[in-house]
């Protein structure tokens, strides 16, 4: 490193720290615009009319706040139906992922057997199919199983896909329990399946909580498989009763922004409450503040 | 995020062995009872599907009735030939390029704002900037193809107010501006998971050793360069990873943004040319020789990349 003998006086270095300040929020505000705006109107768009859309796209409501958008919609059976749906396959999905994941993770991070490595790496070996590419062999699979209108059509390669992931973030932090804890609990009388559900389970919570909340994202969001695998639109989850709003009012763009706009706000609030374990999914829990 | 895992060191195989003497009873047992039921769901959707598609690839099958007709590599072929294939390659590569030079700087720069220090609001910047991952890829798809209405959709009156005498664009529709436009949404939807990594990533460099640096007479261009940036190399190392890999990935965004890769079949990724011309069309063989190349260049790069570029984030 080139040392420098010039010492900028106190004032210029106030000034000079100063203007980085306001340059750092001025990129910052800058992008969270970006970010922000698309969702701004998308919300704007559900309270406006589609004739005021198709001769101004972007703007404020002129002709009064079209409330009816939203109510037309959160007064339709249909949409609860669709709700309901989505909550089946959401949880379902959750529910086998976390159970099925930290299973798996116990074993691979704390019992030694031979072809363990191999096993993990074949599951590993999953990150590298996304549901989506996988999507046509997948489909026929289901199809010969015959899942199809099924909901577990739908959440089982949910699941499925969601093993790999899951499995190694929660095996990562398996490993940083300590093992003098997996001892102490074996002397004081449990056994191997009473040290993980009563002390591993609770001890990684947060890192459960992380997978959870992940794949409670991904089975909210679902899409491609639904579309597929439910011929029965009585089965339709949120996603696909979009596009079902799209076919029956043409393209009534009002409507399907009030309805982007019902789908963000549940997933929005949830994510400001999940906003931290999501980090420590992500980050395998090394973050802090 | 394989890496993640691999980052933290088995130091207990010695104890497991003293447990698998104890309680050896057990064990396979809980083996069994523990991994069987993930593992054969796994197999069942994820390993048997992917075999399978290998098998039909060397097939005209239109998804009923037993394989009959064999092409051998007659679906490659055919492949090789189909301009518009050719162009999805090149697009998929263009967009992991994009990616990995422009997308994850962003996030990096961002990282480096919110990520620590004593900024006041970063949470909340923090917070702003995550948002768009949470959104479905149908949401998000669906609220761009509205800001990039060649009317006057957001993306016109912004450029318009900013740039003056902008000409309205038609972003999606224009052969030359398609592939950008499908590359700024997104950069909008997935910057956030790449800086959440960063970020994390920045919980490890130690702050005492840049502050030496500063001490010594380092800037901060010179401290971010020879100190902060090489501590961060294997985050760098495993966002460049994922990012290749989320970009050959891609398909429900550039699905509707593109309609079906239109004009013409020019505006392909390979996923939405193995829906078009596989799935839409029930030539399944064909399709599935196309998620077989898709398979295969994954494959190949991750293989690569974490043998010459990830060894290192491994070594315990």
């Amino acid at each position: 490193m080139r040392s420098s003998t010039y010492v900028p006086s106190p004032a210029v270095l106030r000034v000079r720290r100063g203007l980085v300040l306001a340059t750092k929020y001025t990129i910052l505000i800058f992008v969270c615009l970006i970010v922000v705006s698309p969702v701004l109107t998308a919300i704007l768009g559900g309270l406006r009319t589609t004739g005021e859309f198709l001769t101004r796209p972007f703007g404020l409501p002129t002709r009064g706040i079209q409330w009816n958008n939203y109510t037309s919609i959160l007064e339709d059976s249909v949409f609860w139906r669709s709700v309901r749906n989505s909550m089946y396959i959401t949880i379902g999905s959750t529910f086998f992922t976390v159970l099925l994941s930290s299973t798996m993770a116990f074993v691979f991070s704390r019992i030694q057997f031979k072809g363990r490595e191999v096993l993990f790496n074949i599951l590993s070996l999953g990150l590298l199919f996304p549901l989506g590419i996988a999507i046509l062999p997948i489909f026929l699979q289901i199809r010969s199983l015959n899942l199809t209108d099924s909901y577990w059509g739908v959440i089982l390669p949910l699941v499925a896909f969601g093993l790999p992931g899951s499995t190694i973030i929660l095996r990562t932090f398996f490993k940083a329990i300590p093992p003098e804890l997996e001892d102490a609990s074996y002397i004081d009388g449990c056994n191997r399946i009473g040290f993980f559900v009563y002390i591993l389970i609770p001890l990684a919570r947060p890192a459960i909580t992380a997978i959870a909340t992940l794949q409670v994202i991904a089975g909210w969001n679902e899409y491609f498989l639904s579309l597929l695998v439910f011929t029965d639109s009585k089965k339709w989850p949120l996603t696909l009763g979009l596009m079902q709003y799209q076919g029956q009012f043409g393209t009534d763009w009002a409507r399907i922004m009030a309805y982007i706009t019902l789908l963000i706000i549940p997933a929005v609030i949830f994510y400001l409450f999940a906003e931290r374990y999501i980090v420590t999914g992500l980050t395998g829990g090394e973050l802090k503040g | 995020m394989s890496a993640l895992g691999a980052q933290v060191q088995t130091a207990t195989h010695e104890r497991e062995k003293n447990h698998a003497r104890r309680f050896s009873l057990g064990k396979w047992g809980t083996i069994g009872l523990f991994v069987l039921p993930g593992m054969m769901l796994f197999a069942l959707f994820v390993l048997v599907p992917i075999g399978k598609a290998v098998q039909y690839s060397l097939y005209e099958w239109n998804g009923f009735g037993p394989l009959t007709e064999y092409v051998e590599e007659g679906n490659y072929q055919r492949l090789y030939d189909h301009k518009p294939f050719r162009s999805a390659i090149e697009h998929s590569f263009f967009i992991m390029l994009l990616s990995v030079t422009v997308q994850l700087p962003v996030a990096l720069m961002l990282a480096l704002l919110v990520g620590r220090g004593k900024l006041r609001g970063r949470k909340i910047f923090r917070m702003i900037l995550f948002v768009p991952y949470v959104f479905s890829e149908i949401i998000t798809a669906i609220i761009w193809l509205y800001v990039y209405h060649p009317n006057d959709g957001l993306a016109n009156v912004a450029f318009g107010t900013l740039i003056p005498g902008f000409q309205n664009q038609t972003w999606l529709g224009d052969r030359d501006l398609v592939m950008y436009s499908l590359f700024g949404v997104l950069t909008w939807k997935y910057f956030g998971f790449h800086m959440i990594l960063y970020m994390a990533g920045l919980q490890g460099v130690s702050k005492e050793l840049e502050e030496a640096a500063r001490v010594d007479g380092a800037n901060e261009g010179q401290v971010l360069r020879f100190i902060t940036l090489p501590l961060l190399g294997s985050t760098i190392r495993l966002t460049i990873y994922l990012s290749v890999l989320g970009a050959f990935q891609q398909f429900a965004i550039a699905w509707i943004l593109t309609r079906g890769g239109s004009p013409a079949n020019s505006s392909h990724l390979i996923s939405t040319y193995l829906y078009k011309f596989g799935i839409k069309t029930f030539r399944l063989g064909y399709g599935s020789s196309v998620a077989v190349v898709l398979f295969t260049i994954s494959l190949l790069f991750s293989v690569g990349y974490q043998r010459i570029v990830m060894r290192r984030d491994y070594a315990d």
